[in-house]
């Protein structure tokens, strides 16, 4: 490492490694070394929103949900309750069930990706682990059995989503604008009934283990992301935990509702857009507080705190703990992402279990038919990372006139580059550019599971570089490992 | 037809077609199939695709197997290394001319196009690709067209004349310029021929004209005009 005179210096972390998508952080060095503030920076670019434009409306669910391969269902949702809004009709409510249930899969493998193959590494062999095996294979050779379970759990919520649609991933051509193409088989939700009850067990054995090793985190949950924000997601009508339908809240820090039932229709009123020349990632921010202050976050964990219950027994009993951990029901630490994430994939489980109980699910009728009757549509859903926006305006004959996506992850953007200089002020010291603080940056930007490129990556083969730039932007010194 | 017959080998294959037979209906009456991407039975061949090219022996150039007739002792050979490159090659053309995205089209697993690409074994073009923006035309209550898909087969153009005979579709302009158009150039909705019977997306081979909502497995007919020239001829 070259030390500067007289100037700052920058540490870059590029690529952020098991994340989905790709992105570098740079830590900015005040002349004494201390860390001044760390960046999150996305350097993917994709142009969705551009080159959708001409395309016919009821193809933009194949066309959106191609960005991601983790979660294509909520693409899929979203976009197809826009395209709902723009022919202006209600789908039948077999269609709804079906693809409420088929969101309970999606969330389910999400989470379950998330938690084992992604973060299970750090969590269960330790942030200072050596990291060639601090990776899902080091985690089949130290613990199997939990290996194997995530991988189950994984492979139901995969399920879910092909016995109601077809195909695991992009299985657009069931979703249509007004319900689904075709109904769910007798069989097909036989053999989602019979084996719900081991991804269940499975399910609530993981968050009982998290529970009892969450001691051995006590600095990870003071340091990890540890501030106050806003917190945004979808509600039912009385206030309860929702993925696919309701309406918007926001709560304050300190768990009291600024803003309850907004449309998200409008969300324009409420969420600006900000951009920054160094990330092709939007900054979205609460208006009426304005940018950058309007900070708030999505996802798991404001899902749970901004929900005043889940509306399923397991999961109930599980959020009252988990409220516990906070002032006033907010729990503030991003590493209990994690531990909401568990919670959420407990509900998910309950929920598809409901669903399937209910013999409306079988119904033959399906879809509602209609053509172009409104000039735009905004469809909602939240996706395993947070609220997913899809907007679009059409011309007469429904081309896509304009189209405007805000994603789970965007909004979290700028509580990521909160929580990254959280991290760094705390482990990283210039001069010893150690392995375990490095993964410590990275580790706090794994707890919001973000969702760069949408597109998923070999687990623990990329290479993490760090680069130290000084303050007229030149590289001083960079490291491999 | 003429009752006389002819000899020839396909292949080495020996065998005897009424005289006037095509190569391609001789080989596949006799279970040798070529590709082809514009020939469809029941409608008038047109030689466009070039899939069906076809060596003959003693012959310096290749002949289009749907519009060459058989003639005695000729000796075909419908597969062959330098065939198999030429068609290839003329795969990868067509799916550099416009903008072929198959993951998000509505003819995806049901595509002509797509499934000769994959028998082939066309997995990339050497060809700069167009990613053309031509405007699609969904003015119709139900049929779309989507000329950034077209390979300009014809068999729309075929099936309209001959089939339903109307003529509403046809060609404007040439070469890589040229578009399938109704009428004078209209927008379809306009179109006062036009009978919407919707055999041109029966026919279309790939996802270039479809009906809107309706499940591509539904809507494709490849035998249609056989079936009704059938009905029609009373046989």
């Amino acid at each position: 490492m070259v030390e500067g005179k007289n100037m700052g210096k920058e540490i870059e972390i590029h690529p952020v490694t098991r994340i989905e998508g790709h992105a570098k952080v740079t830590i900015h060095l005040n002349k004494d070394d201390s860390v001044k503030e760390a960046r999150f920076h996305v350097l993917d670019f994709r142009g969705f929103e551009k080159f959708s434009e001409g395309r016919p409306f009821y193809e933009m669910p194949g066309i959106t949900s191609r960005s991601c391969g983790i979660c294509p269902v909520s693409h899929l949702l979203a976009s197809a309750k826009a395209c709902d809004a723009i022919v202006g009709v209600k789908p039948p409510k077999a269609a709804v069930l079906l693809r409420r249930l088929m969101h309970m899969g999606q969330l389910i493998q999400s989470h379950a990706l998330s938690f084992f193959h992604l973060s299970a590494p750090d969590l269960l062999l330790g942030m200072d682990a050596p990291p060639e095996t601090r990776n899902i294979f080091g985690l089949i050779e130290k613990k199997p059995d939990l290996a194997i379970q995530g991988v189950k759990l994984r492979k139901f919520g995969q399920e879910i989503i092909e016995k109601v649609a077809g195909k695991r991933i992009h299985s657009y051509d069931w979703i249509i604008p007004g319900g689904a193409k075709w109904p769910l088989s007798k069989e097909n939700a036989d053999y989602l009934r019979s084996n719900l009850p081991e991804a269940l067990d499975i399910a609530l054995k993981t968050l009982k283990m998290f529970k009892s090793s969450l001691q051995g985190f006590d600095d990870e949950v003071e340091n990890f992301g540890n501030f106050p924000t806003y917190y945004l997601g979808l509600v039912t009508p009385k206030g309860g935990l929702e993925h696919y339908d309701g309406k918007i809240r926001i709560v304050d820090a300190e768990g009291k509702i600024v803003a309850d039932q907004l449309d998200p229709e409008a969300y324009q009123e409420y969420i600006g857009e900000a951009v920054e020349p160094w990330s092709y990632m939007k900054f979205p921010y609460y208006k009426p507080l304005g940018y950058p202050e309007g900070i708030y976050r999505v996802g798991p964990l404001a899902r749970l705190n901004i929900a005043s219950h889940c509306g399923t027994p397991l999961a109930d009993e599980e959020l009252k703990e988990f409220k516990k951990l906070g002032k006033k029901g907010v729990v503030q630490s991003t590493f209990h992402y994690h531990y909401a994430r568990l919670i959420e994939l407990l509900f998910c489980l309950e929920t598809a279990k409901e669903l399937l109980e209910d013999p409306a699910i079988l119904s033959e009728r399906v879809s509602s038919k209609a053509s172009v009757n409104n000039e735009q549509g905004v469809g909602v859903a939240e996706a395993p990372r947070g609220t997913l926006i899809h907007h679009y305006k059409v011309d007469a004959q429904g081309r896509i006139l304009w189209a405007n996506m805000i994603i789970a992850t965007e909004h979290n953007n700028l509580a990521f580059n909160k929580a990254v200089t959280q991290v760094a002020k705390k482990y990283v010291k210039a001069k010893q550019l150690q392995e375990g603080m490095l993964n410590r940056v990275e580790a706090v930007i794994r707890a919001f599971d973000p969702c760069l490129s949408c597109a998923t990556h070999a687990v623990g083969q990329m290479p993490l570089q760090v680069q130290l730039i000084d303050a007229e932007g030149r590289l001083v010194d960079q490291k491999v490992r | 037809m003429s009752a006389l017959t002819v000899k020839l080998k396909i292949d080495n294959i020996e065998v005897e077609v009424p005289e006037g037979t095509t190569i391609l209906k001789a080989a596949r009456d006799n279970g040798i199939e070529i590709p082809t991407l514009c020939s469809l039975e029941g409608l008038t061949n047109y030689g466009g695709c070039r899939l069906c090219l076809v060596e003959v022996k003693g012959a310096p150039k290749l002949f289009p197997a749907c519009t060459t007739p058989v003639s005695a002792g000729m000796e075909v050979i419908t597969n062959s290394e330098q065939l198999r490159e030429y068609r290839k090659m003329t795969i990868q053309l067509l799916l550099s001319e416009r903008t072929h995205v198959c993951s998000v089209c509505v003819a995806n697993d049901h595509c002509e196009l797509q499934s000769l690409a994959n028998k082939l074994g066309v997995d990339h073009s050497i060809f700069e690709r167009n990613w053309t923006r031509k405007e699609i035309d969904s003015s119709h209550d139900f049929l779309v067209i989507d000329r950034n898909r077209c390979i300009l087969c014809t068999r729309c153009i075929r099936v309209c004349d001959e089939i339903e005979g109307v003529h509403t579709l046809d060609l404007k302009q040439r070469g890589r310029k040229a578009e399938v158009i109704m009428d004078l150039d209209e927008d379809w909705v306009n179109s006062c021929s036009c009978t919407s019977c919707r055999k041109c997306a029966k026919v279309c081979p790939v996802g270039a004209i479809y009906i809107e909502g309706e499940p591509i497995t539904r809507t494709k007919n490849k035998d249609v005009a056989e079936f009704i020239l059938t009905r029609r001829q009373r046989k």
